[in-house]
């Protein structure tokens, strides 16, 4: 049974991943910027929970409601100020804008609220220990499954906007040639407002989550980054679906990691991250040389 | 048919030609430094030129080869670790300390060949990867013990003044051998491939540049300069802790010297360090508050100058003091226009 | 009144100077051939008249309106079409969408999905493939309906038959005078010289940036256009246009 909790312990982590992973999948695919400050936006919106939570004496999911409506004014903000004017500029200059942004994010925060380790565990009441017993050595817990859950949700209804509604539609096309979509009616700085804030309004749920799950401080978000892109190259860059598997590779990766030595849960998912590159990697390399049939001499 | 006005190629201009004689003046006086000026002096200048060397590794990377590498505390790190690992098997400290760099270069060539199939940010988080999964990897020897760290105590051996001046000549021999390669790779037909790659990748290839070779080799320069700048810190700071010498904040003041100097220059990283090396030694003690400032100034240089302040320089004043490029001078009137087809 | 009008127009890439003091007028329900050699800055132009190429110099005129500092996807809005060199599809999209697509913008007229469907009834089987899939022939009439669903009143065509089959640009051509349907305007380049000819009412030849011929197509004899197209005579031709 112990085989069965751990796969069940990884893939309801891997959850998590997928919920980090799918506001940067999202901004990667449409404006071909990868956000290094993805990860302390996600801190950020989990001290915006906590504080709103606390101040207004509020469910810290209430707060989150109000933390996903701000961080969507941020996401279109650090669109309109920040990558817009990097993006007709090449490669370098939002990589480096955005690694700017998150220094100055994480020393800010250290700033206002200081190095304490924080966590909205003890504000969500029996939902942090509650779980389901299935037997004893085997319980699947409540909070772990609602993040599962929300996870899949926020992908299903991601993929399904980005299918069948105009806006969506608009943002796939505006993602597949910026140009041509504006000869065809469609404001593409908009579209990446909107793609931006759709994708930083996602972290704002991510960064809740990893707040209820676990600790948090003001310098934790370069780890949730880490994590975010590693679920979305195992699982495939430019697939949202992907991004969940590729979530729960990580999170099984890690869980077998740790149970084998306690100091190997991250370094497991970092080999497995370089693993599955390599892997991609050297089937690229052999379809360049005909394929390993061709290099078997079939 | 174009006619175009008479140009002569050049490569020096007299600026050029009177500030290659004032940086051998530079490096001769500071030669001799540790013999006449104080500790603190020397060991302050040491500390510059380990900057130096990160933000013109940085620049290598970036500004040359369009590598935006956020992973070179993994081999700012690893070169200490090698170090460490070379002293502790019985070699004496300063041969260890370049064993160290070169070990860890050695470990650079083959990573070169898997980490430069990435592109673009996935390159970037790739190397920040890279440098976590070495960092963990670390921890688990003994000798480390985890985040404990451990002491390169045979450097304890010398006399102090003995050891700032051998890690100030050290230092000095490393900053002036690595800007003299960047000087002489970038001058060679080698530097004006690398600067075809990072204007346009596609381009370069398709007139038969080897891209990969290039970038390849910025890579393992790259890498063998941030290993010679992380054995240079633990020669000064004695104690190796993997929180600090695999920090990202190193990467993050290469950025921040390279682009506020000035990106894809030769001398914008040397200004951009000395300007670092100032504030650094100004406003460190402020600690959190000056490090948001630091990335608020990145920011900005980002969107509003990312030439760096050299950059701007260069184009305002068309000055180049150590020229990597060409130039064209006009020898002669130029004939009257005549446009082409 | 012209639906467009341009007045001196200069458009550069970098250094190169594609158009050069552009002057002319078009009236509704005109349907006008530009033609000239690679390079004589007909693209650039189209490029220009539809908001993807910023002008250095001079005035765009629509519908009475300047639109020379507007963006393009607000000249779409306002009834501008373009239909790029290389058709330009959303590959990783199928024909409906890349149909839908132009419906956003919100101009309501004669062309809906069903008639742009009924004008290339070819479309029709294949609308939920992905149009990374498609061949030539279907890739540019997916291209023109998309123009078309913005319901344009001026549409400008740029190089249709370009790496097309001879019968399949024999079909294009037939379809042409149905776009001029919705009452609209037509501005179409072309390399081949009889073809544009025989849908166009008038004919303006461009020559390195400049227009050197402008003239009715029904008085335009096939040796001036070729003139014209080849520079020959060129001081005299020139001065009539400027």
């Amino acid at each position: 049974m112990s085989l069965v909790n751990l796969i069940a312990q990884g893939v309801l982590l891997g959850g998590y991943y997928a919920l980090i992973a799918c506001g940067l999948s999202l901004m990667f695919g449409v404006m071909r910027i990868v956000n290094l400050a993805h990860g302390d936006l996600a801190v950020l919106a989990a001290f915006l929970v906590l504080t709103i939570s606390t101040t207004f004496d509020v469910s810290p999911f209430l707060a989150l409601v109000v933390t996903v409506l701000i961080m969507a004014a941020v996401g279109w903000a650090l669109q309109r100020f920040i990558l817009e004017r990097s993006l007709r500029s090449g490669l370098l200059v939002p990589l480096l804008a955005t690694f700017g942004l998150s220094i100055a994010l994480e020393n800010m925060l250290f700033e206002a609220f200081g190095a304490d380790t924080r966590s909205l565990g003890d504000l969500i009441g029996d939902l942090v220990f509650d779980s389901v017993e299935v037997t004893s050595a085997f319980s699947l817990s409540y909070l772990a499954m609602l993040i599962f859950g929300l996870a899949v949700a926020l992908l299903g209804a991601l993929s399904l906007f980005l299918k069948r509604t105009s806006l969506g539609r608009a943002i796939r096309a505006t993602a597949e040639d910026p140009d041509t979509a504006e000869l065809v009616g469609i404001n593409a700085r908009a579209v990446y407002g909107v793609a931006a804030a759709i994708s930083v309004a996602t972290v704002a749920v991510a960064g809740a989550m990893l707040a209820m799950r676990a600790t948090f401080d003001p310098y934790s978000g370069p780890m949730q980054l880490i994590f975010a892109f590693e679920a979305i190259v195992i699982g495939g860059i430019g697939s949202l679906w992907g991004t969940l598997v590729g979530g729960v590779v990580l999170g099984l990766a890690q869980s077998v990691g740790a149970t084998l030595n306690p100091k190997w849960f991250l370094l497991a998912g970092h080999l497995t991250f370089f693993a599955v590159l390599a892997g991609r990697l050297a089937r690229d390399w052999g379809r360049a040389r005909g394929g390993l049939r061709a290099a078997l001499g079939f | 048919m174009t006619v175009l006005p008479k140009f002569a190629v050049e490569r020096w201009t007299r600026a050029s030609a009177v500030s290659g004689g004032v940086a051998v003046a530079v490096v001769a006086a500071l030669a001799v430094l540790p013999l006449i000026g104080g500790d603190n002096l020397v060991d302050k200048l040491t500390t510059l030129f380990v900057y130096v060397i990160l933000a013109a590794m940085w620049n290598a990377l970036a500004g040359y080869a369009g590598l935006v590498s956020v992973g070179q505390q993994a081999f700012f790190g690893v070169g200490a670790y090698f170090a460490i690992r070379c002293s502790v098997a019985g070699v004496p400290p300063y041969p260890a300390l370049i064993a160290g760099a070169l070990i860890a270069t050695a470990v650079a060539v083959p990573l070169s060949y898997f980490m430069l199939l990435l592109r673009g940010g996935e390159f970037s988080i790739g190397m920040w990867v890279l440098a976590e999964a070495i960092h963990l990897l670390v921890n688990l020897d003994p000798l480390i013990q985890g985040e404990t760290g451990t002491s390169m105590i045979a450097l304890n051996a010398y006399a102090h003044e003995t050891r700032l001046a051998a890690n100030y000549w050290l230092a000095l021999a490393g900053m002036v051998g690595l800007l003299g390669a960047i000087f002489v790779l970038l001058r060679s037909p080698f530097g004006a491939s690398v600067q075809a790659i990072r204007d346009d990748e596609e381009a370069a290839a398709s007139i038969g540049v080897s891209v990969q070779r290039a970038k390849r080799t910025m890579f393992v320069l790259a890498a063998f300069g941030c290993a010679l700048a992380g054995v240079l810190w633990l020669a000064t700071s004695v104690t190796f802790q993997p929180k600090t010498n695999f920090g990202v904040q190193w990467t993050a003041y290469m950025i921040l010297m390279a682009l506020v100097g000035g990106l894809g220059t030769f001398e914008g990283p040397i200004l951009g360090a000395v300007l670092f090396f100032l504030v650094q030694d100004q406003f460190a003690e402020t600690g959190v508050a000056y490090m948001a400032g630091l990335g608020t100034v990145a920011i900005l240089f980002a969107l509003f100058a990312p030439r760096g302040i050299w950059g701007e320089i260069e184009k305002r004043w068309n000055l180049r003091l150590l020229p990597v490029g060409y130039f064209l001078r006009p020898t002669g009137p130029p004939k009257p226009d005549r446009r082409s087809k | 009144m012209s639906l467009l009008s341009i007045e001196r127009l200069d458009v550069r890439h970098g250094l190169l100077q594609a158009v050069r003091e552009v002057s002319f007028a078009i009236d509704q329900g005109e349907t006008v051939a530009l033609v000239g050699a690679n390079g004589a800055g007909k693209s650039t132009l189209l490029r220009a008249i539809a908001g993807a190429h910023a002008p250095a110099s001079g005035r765009i005129v629509f519908d009475g309106a300047d639109v020379t500092s507007l963006r393009a996807y607000k000249r779409v809005a306002r009834g501008i079409a373009l239909v790029p060199e290389g058709r330009r599809l959303f590959g990783e999209m199928t024909v409906e969408e890349n149909l839908q697509v132009a419906e956003r913008v919100g101009r309501r007229g004669y062309w809906t999905m069903q008639t742009v469907m009924q004008l290339f009834p070819m479309l029709q089987a294949r609308r939920d493939a992905l149009t990374g899939n498609l061949s030539g022939g279907e890739r540019q009439a997916v291209a023109i309906g998309r123009a078309l669903m913005t319901n344009p009143r001026l549409i400008l065509l740029d190089e249709v038959s370009l790496g097309l089959a001879p019968v399949v640009i024999e079909g294009l051509y037939r379809s042409l005078p149905q776009l001029l349907q919705g009452g609209a305007t037509l501005v179409l380049v072309e390399q081949e010289l009889s073809r544009a000819l025989s849908v166009a009412t008038r004919v303006m030849c461009m020559l390195e940036g400049r227009i050197v011929l402008d003239t009715p197509a029904a008085s335009a004899t096939r040796e001036a256009i070729v003139d014209a197209y080849f520079g020959l005579h060129r001081g005299a031709e020139a001065k009539g246009a400027a």
